[in-house]
């Protein structure tokens, strides 16, 4: 199962001729994500790493089947980027572009509560790493052979530190359903909470693990979500326990900006909400293995 | 980024947002001179840093006569004022921004920024200005307002009303008051304003309503767009040390401790930073060297968390996706015969081609300390510290 993709997932790439998007596709078909083609607007019907070029998503939808989207674009031009692949219909996105403006997300928010629910397109980032389901698909950019295929769904903003998580559950034999970046971005496509009900409802995700960061409200209702919504175990890490107030760690999102929003804090009301805490960095693998060990 | 008082209020007159009489001063002279063109009997001289609580840390300084104004204008030249939004090291104050006396009935505070958790522009406002909106939002909640902006249609007359009476304003001000809040609004969205502060906005004894201070931040992601904003940068405001790694594509940001770091994405960098405070370490700095950590970046990045002079040791912890441990261990590899470096360096690397990075830091004969684990590197750098404190504490550095 896994969430988002699997083997069978026709992707597309958007930015798809440039030097990045480039790297990246041949990247994902060599570890067996089913890419169908892309699309650089001026340059449809060209073919490039030996599949077809599209100007418009809408062609690309039409022609080649395409259900879920990696966006590779000029930060100027993702959000339009974005919109088009919800307007075509694509069922899935992920914006790999980072530094997109705030206003523009919140347009592109704006844009998609417009189709009714069962029609709109998930998006999750921008400015993360993308996702993988292990074994079957990756519409990312991360190392895929650090992923083992398994039962424990991954959320993180960050790329490295889920790379972390899943270096560390491969070397005590634990393999991944599916992991999905969510972007380190103040406005982003899918919040924590959003992934925890899709892994919720995925039957072979056994234990979530939530790889939060200070900053901002989402972890915190994530927690809610788990308390009140979730049979699975989540477990979760918030980083930045050292990180001073008011100070901008790289990540827009990573911002303490108001009350319960420190890292501290965010730990303190998981905790009470009865999510199982991963104390260090470095103990995330051990934890969801503690926790896998009492299903 | 932010901007200042003086450029901040530029802005908002050309939106409609009427503010006192003022001009720019870089010396006592010329702050005279401005006081003397603003005419009047009373002015305000204020030092311009990029920090709010100006007036508590003694920043602000009334004036009722041209001697006081070119007194309180060598006052604040030079000096480095500290508020509890500069932090401990404070920012220098090297342009003054004198103003005509305003005779002031009311102050309010008043608002915009975007919100994240309901992912739209908020207006928030208050009748109780002039005092610390964030202490007042513990204490007094029911006296903020907040009104929440519709993205497909933008703020509506009726809510800068609603906004205008929350604020306790008559009737006479009232289109007036319309009018200063849709002129904020517009600023907001045509120049990707992502903060815009009026602390106080006042009701004048002549029945005016006006700005007399503001604050303006905007969306780094925007500034691409913005060219004139980006003009009004003052990088005198901003750590040097930020600022020279910005300048060479890296996110860096000083800290108080003394292990020095540089990691690849910043979940990681904040992860590492957690790990040696856990490990009874403090970190020197956040350093986030991006995706492609070339030989070049890597040598910069050295050089950068090297020019603090307190770091006692050097943390390198990458995962490397895209990039290939092979390539950053080659990179460190040259930095390190590059730099002469004094400090114990500890590399942890992982992921992609990780046995053949290892092979060449193993193979340079360089003293690098190498972990194969988070844990593991965090303790090592934390050791390798106190080595160092302790030798240098015999006397033996």
């Amino acid at each position: 199962m896994a969430i988002f993709i699997n083997e069978n997932t026709r992707i597309i790439v958007q930015g798809f001729t440039g030097k990045i998007g480039s790297f990246h596709a041949q990247d994902m078909i060599n570890y067996g994500s089913k890419v169908v083609g892309g699309v650089t607007p001026g340059k449809g019907g060209q073919t490039h790493l030996g599949l077809p070029v599209f100007n418009t998503v809408k062609e690309a939808v039409s022609e080649v089947g395409a259900e879920a989207s990696i966006i590779f674009v000029p930060p100027a031009f993702a959000a339009d980027s974005i919109m088009e692949a919800a307007d075509a219909g694509i069922k899935y996105c992920v914006s790999i572009t980072d530094g997109i403006p705030t206003q523009d997300m919140m347009t592109v928010k704006n844009f998609l509560r417009r189709f009714p629910e069962n029609e709109r397109m998930i998006l999750t980032g921008p400015n993360c790493a993308g996702t993988i389901s292990p074994g079957r698909s990756m519409l990312g950019i991360m190392p895929g052979h650090i992923y083992k295929q398994g039962n424990v769904g991954i959320v993180g903003r960050s790329g490295t530190l889920g790379y972390e998580a899943a270096d560390q559950m491969k070397r005590l034999g634990i393999g991944i359903s599916s992991s999905v970046g969510i972007g380190g971005d103040p406005i982003n496509g899918s919040s924590h909470r959003d992934i925890l009900e899709h892994f919720e409802n995925d039957p072979e995700t056994k234990v979530v693990l939530m790889i939060g960061e200070i900053g901002g409200p989402q972890e915190v209702e994530a927690g809610f979500f788990a308390r009140d919504h979730m049979t699975k175990p989540v477990v979760a890490y918030i980083a930045g326990l050292t990180a001073p107030e008011g100070r901008r760690m790289g990540h827009a999102g990573a911002i303490i900006s108001s009350a319960g929003e420190g890292a501290a804090e965010k730990v303190a009301i998981l905790r009470e909400l009865g999510v199982h805490i991963s104390p260090t960095p470095a103990a995330m693998g051990e934890t969801v293995a503690t926790v896998l060990a009492t299903l | 980024m932010d901007i200042h008082e003086y450029q901040a209020k530029d802005i908002l007159s050309g939106y409609g947002i009427k503010i006192a009489e003022g001009g720019l001063a870089y010396s006592s002279e010329d702050a005279v001179q401005r006081a003397r063109e603003i005419g009047g009997h009373v002015w305000a001289v204020k030092a311009q840093i990029h920090s709010g609580a100006r007036g508590k840390a003694g920043g602000i300084k009334i004036c009722k006569t041209h001697d006081e104004v070119e007194a309180a204008a060598s006052f604040l030249l030079g000096k480095r004022l500290v508020t509890h939004q500069t932090g401990p090291a404070g920012k220098v104050c090297s342009r003054l921004y004198v103003e005509a006396g305003t005779d002031i009935v009311k102050e309010l505070y008043f608002c915009f920024l975007v919100d994240r958790s309901s992912e739209r522009i908020v207006m928030v406002g208050s009748a109780q200005g002039g005092m610390d909106i964030e202490e007042l939002a513990v204490t007094h909640p029911e006296a903020i307002t907040k009104i929440y902006i519709e993205p497909a249609v933008g703020l509506q007359d009726y809510q800068a009303r609603e906004m205008a009476f929350a604020l306790g304003l008559d009737t006479e001000i009232m289109s007036h008051a319309v009018k200063t809040i849709r002129g904020c609004y517009q600023a907001l969205r045509a120049l990707d304003v992502s903060m815009l502060e009026i602390n106080p906005l006042v009701v004048t004894r002549s029945g005016q309503l006006v700005a007399l201070d503001a604050k303006m931040g905007f969306d780094d992601n925007a500034l691409f767009r913005q060219l004139k904003i980006s003009e009004l940068r003052d990088k005198t405001q901003e750590d040097p040390r930020e600022m020279a790694a910005a300048d060479r594509g890296l996110s860096y940001v000083g800290l108080d401790g003394d292990i020095g770091c540089m990691i690849n994405g910043a979940g990681l960098a904040m992860a590492t930073m957690d790990m040696i405070k856990l490990a009874g370490g403090e970190p020197a700095n956040f350093l986030d060297v991006g995706g492609g950590a070339s030989a070049e970046r890597t040598e910069k990045a050295f050089r950068l968390v090297l020019a603090d002079k307190g770091v006692k040791a050097m943390l390198v912890n990458i995962f490397a996706g895209i990039n290939r441990c092979d390539w950053i261990a080659e990179g460190v590899v040259q930095a390190v015969r590059k730099i002469d470096m004094k400090v114990p360096l500890i590399v942890r690397l992982s992921g992609t081609n990780v046995e053949e990075g290892q092979r060449i830091i193993k193979e340079s004969g360089l003293p690098i300390i190498t972990a194969e684990t988070l844990a593991e590197a965090a303790e090592k750098a934390v050791q390798a510290r106190n080595e160092v404190v302790a030798k240098e504490a015999a006397g033996e550095i």
